[in-house]
């Protein structure tokens, strides 16, 4: 393992909103910090979130952090834990204060607060009026968070190992996690991080699906480590679809645009989300508007020449609107379909967005595996954001959520990493052993021959996910999901790259990549095969019902024998009574 | 239709070369479909990219003479062969991918933070929609380095002016009413080379795919630096 080293208190791997707010806590508590992205920090995905950031400040509408909790735990379809959630919203406020502070430029209310505007499944008073909860800067909220945070981190010197990839995990045989190797894509060559901790915030896997509204980055580069490492993931079978994606291409339009008064129509120009959630309407949760327009396309009241879309309206909006509020997706739409949202209507289709599941934590951050009857930590290993599972979006995640999640559980990470610092002075021992893993996995990369391009397999990995793993799902699709996605993975052994070379050789970051969907591809369709019950995203229409005397439970995926366990829901909150699961109904 | 790429790999070639390729695509398409298509079938090439739709700011190119996102930029409206090399004026470090390095410590030296020197207030700091509306055009800035590298001015003195994309930055915290750097910022700016190498010439306008205007925004600071000297 002849390899450089280097030597840091705190390893973060992933500069989104997750990784980004934990290292400024890091930093700003003195501790030495290494943050690895494969692409510098403002490219994460973080800054394509457009809509908002929950938090019940009451700026517009009367708001408190228990009826966001409420909220959050209904859209979560009762799976979400509950202890995590009020931990969340009470959080919140004060975490977008936080941001405002460090310079996000905010939208502004006429007497200089926060502007926040309604999004979905969001309620006053524990299932009344729509609230307006989600504090934006207009449609570019996750670009104005990502920016300040990685402006306030320029400020706090955190050290950024750009355009770097994470190859595995380090640890050692007592299960302490001791850092990573990584790889410098400039130069081709490897570098291993020592860190008593290290943080994983590598964000979501949408692109193992084909449409989808995700970076060419989201390949769950995190969760895959997590599962080489003996770590199961939690909940893959939820994946969240938006429902308004550009039609065919894929491109997020915010919930936003629905927040601020758009609406969807059929062929017959009928309203029809009046008709599935007669209270919410357009503004349901987002499963809930997913399905409704599959369930419209399906029965023959889709759009276009093929009926294979659905319109969202926008024109009646009104130019003040769409300019002020909506900017960037107006451009997205004039951009990539050529069409006016001022005056046309605008084709959308629901895409794969949000990866519920991930790295099982707990509300500060650690990542935790089931022992005997209850749950330990992993020594030394975190999670925070998209690839983790807290959980606080259960089976349906909703609209402003995320940002609040990374923002507020990288946060919390961050104080533990700290306390952990503090009992924990000195680096172990390296474990050569599993360094040399690590660089066994690089190497692979180095045989010659013929074999399988990445990109086709890729391609039929994604097209797999989408036709045997969409929004309504079957035994029997599933089973046949399930040994398509098997075979995929025996034949990535045949592949190989024809580039060998070292310096900027992104076909070599591809394979990696692909590597690291294919695990979660598995892992999803397992998780999925099994749960026989529809609950938030994941919808079997054998199992039409929620079924919480069987399933309210985690699902748990180990890599290790594709074997599945189950983990009870913390159903019991922090302070105040549990939600008890009942109908849900928009 | 027909391209032409700016190919190179330090490891194996002598010199850049221009690389003739045929492909079959809708012309409705971007340049970075195209890009990834070749790809495909030619894994060695390598360009950065990421999500798409033109807020990474990854896929900075330059597309027949004139720097873009490859993923804005449809190839409908452009001349074949298309013409597409790396943005210009920086280092190469294979194909189409520079080394940002530069443009980067540019942005970090104007301290492109909110600084607060008040203690902070429990709430939010209150900004009216009026001043709150002079960040529009500056915040959105996605770091893709169009402006700068088709900036004359940065070509020539790469290590001393800031370039467009950073002094864009610098005045989006000297315009924003929360900020109480403002002589710092100014007095940071002054000299013959940091912000006064700009001849506006107005590239950058012309090119940022955001459609920002960094050069009213470094007209914005003289005029602050001017109000500041009186």
């Amino acid at each position: 393992m002849n390899i450089p080293k280097r030597k840091f208190d705190t390893l973060v791997i992933g500069a989104g909103g997750g990784g980004l707010r934990a290292a400024l806590q890091l930093a700003q508590a003195d501790a030495s910090v290494a943050v690895v992205s494969k692409v510098f920090p403002t490219r994460s995905h973080t800054v394509a979130a457009q809509g908002g950031m929950n938090a019940a400040l009451a700026n517009v509408l009367p708001d408190n952090w228990h009826w966001h909790m409420y909220d959050t735990v209904k859209g979560s379809d009762y799976l979400g834990d509950q202890d995590a959630i009020e931990y969340m919203c009470r959080a919140a406020s004060r975490t977008v204060i936080e941001l405002e502070h460090a310079g996000v430029p905010f939208s502004r209310l006429d007497n200089g607060k926060i502007y926040q505007r309604p999004f979905g499944g969001q309620s006053q008073d524990f299932g009344g009026a729509q609230a307006a909860r989600t504090c934006a800067a207009a449609d570019r909220t996750g670009h104005a968070i990502l920016h300040s945070l990685y402006q306030q981190n320029i400020r706090a010197k955190t050290h950024f190992f750009d355009e770097f990839f994470a190859i595995d995990l380090v640890k050692d045989d007592e299960g302490f996690v001791l850092g990573a190797v990584v790889l410098e894509i400039e130069t081709g060559e490897p570098l291993l991080i020592e860190a008593k901790t290290t943080l994983l915030a590598t964000g979501g896997a949408g692109q193992l699906f084909r449409t989808n509204t995700n970076a060419h980055i989201n390949t769950g580069d995190g969760l895959a480590m997590a599962l080489r490492a003996g770590v199961p993931l939690q909940d893959m079978e939820f994946f969240q679809f938006h429902p308004t994606g550009i039609a065919g291409k894929g491109m997020l339009i915010s919930e936003a645009a629905r927040g601020e008064g758009g609406y969807l129509v059929n062929k017959d120009g009928e309203r029809f989300m009046e008709r599935y959630a007669p209270h919410a309407k357009d503004l349901a949760s987002r499963d809930v508007v997913s399905r409704s327009i599959a369930i419209e396309v399906k029965e023959g009241r889709g759009c276009g020449p093929n009926g294979d879309y659905i319109h969202l309206k926008l024109d009646h909006l009104g130019s003040e609107v769409l300019d002020k509020r909506l900017p960037a997706i107006s451009e997205s739409i004039r951009t990539f379909l050529g069409v006016d949202p001022a005056r046309d209507l605008v084709p959308i289709y629901p895409t794969a967005h949000y990866t519920m599941g991930g790295i099982p934590t707990n509300k500060f951050g650690q990542v935790v595996v089931p022992v005997d009857t209850g749950e330990e930590e992993i020594p030394g290993l975190y999670a925070a954001g998209e690839c983790a599972c807290v959980s606080v979006h259960g089976a349906n995640r909703l609209g402003g959520n995320s940002l609040l999640d990374i923002v507020v559980f990288g946060r919390a990470a961050g104080n533990d990493i700290i306390e952990f610092l503090q009992e924990n002075h000195y680096h172990r021992p390296m474990s050569e052993q599993s360094v040399d893993q690590a660089l066994a996995r690089l190497a692979r990369w180095d045989q010659k021959g013929k074999g399988e391009p990445v990109d086709k397999i890729r391609r039929e990995l994604q097209v797999t996910m989408e036709e045997f793993c969409g929004v309504f799902r079957t035994e029997d699709i599933l089973a046949k999901g399930l040994d398509k996605v098997i075979e995929i993975e025996q034949r990535m052994t045949e592949v190989r790259l024809q580039d060998h070379s070292k310096i900027f050789n992104t076909a070599r970051i591809e394979a990696m990549e692909l590597e690291n969907l294919i695990d979660i591809g598995v892992a999803t369709v397992a998780s999925a095969l099994a749960r026989k019950e529809s609950r938030g995203a994941h919808s079997r229409v054998d199992y039409p019902k929620r079924d919480d005397s069987h399933w309210l439970k985690h699902s748990l995926y180990y890599k290790e024998g594709r074997r599945l366990d189950y983990k009870p829901v913390r159903l019991k909150p922090l302070t105040v009574e549990s939600f008890p699961p009942k109908e849900r109904v928009y | 239709m027909r391209f032409r790429i700016h190919r190179y790999n330090p490891e194996i070639d002598e010199k850049p070369y221009m690389q003739e390729v045929e492909l079959d695509i809708e012309p409705g398409k971007m340049v970075r479909d195209a890009l990834l298509r070749i790809k495909a079938e030619d894994e060695s090439l390598a360009f950065r990219h990421s999500c798409g739709e033109g807020v990474c700011g990854s896929d900075a190119i330059n597309i027949n003479g004139t720097n873009g996102l490859g993923c804005l930029v449809r190839l409908s409206s452009l001349k074949e062969p298309i013409e597409i090399r790396p943005v210009p004026g920086m280092p190469i470090i294979r194909d189409l991918v520079v080394d940002m390095e530069q443009f980067y410590s540019h942005y970090r030296a104007v301290k492109p933070y909110l600084t607060v020197h008040d203690p902070e207030p429990e709430v939010e700091y209150h900004q009216t929609p009026a001043q709150r509306d002079k960040l529009d055009g500056l915040y959105e800035c996605i770091l893709c380095g169009c402006c700068s590298t088709a900036c004359p001015s940065f070509w020539w003195n790469p290590d001393k002016f800031r370039g467009p994309a950073a002094l864009l930055q610098a005045y989006r915290f000297l315009a924003d009413s929360r900020d109480q750097a403002t002589a710092q910022r100014l007095e940071e700016l002054d000299g013959p080379f940091r912000m006064f190498r700009c001849h506006t010439i107005m590239n950058c306008v012309q090119v940022c795919p955001k459609g920002l205007n960094p050069t009213k925004a470094i007209n914005e600071i003289k005029k602050l630096m001017l109000k500041e000297m009186i």
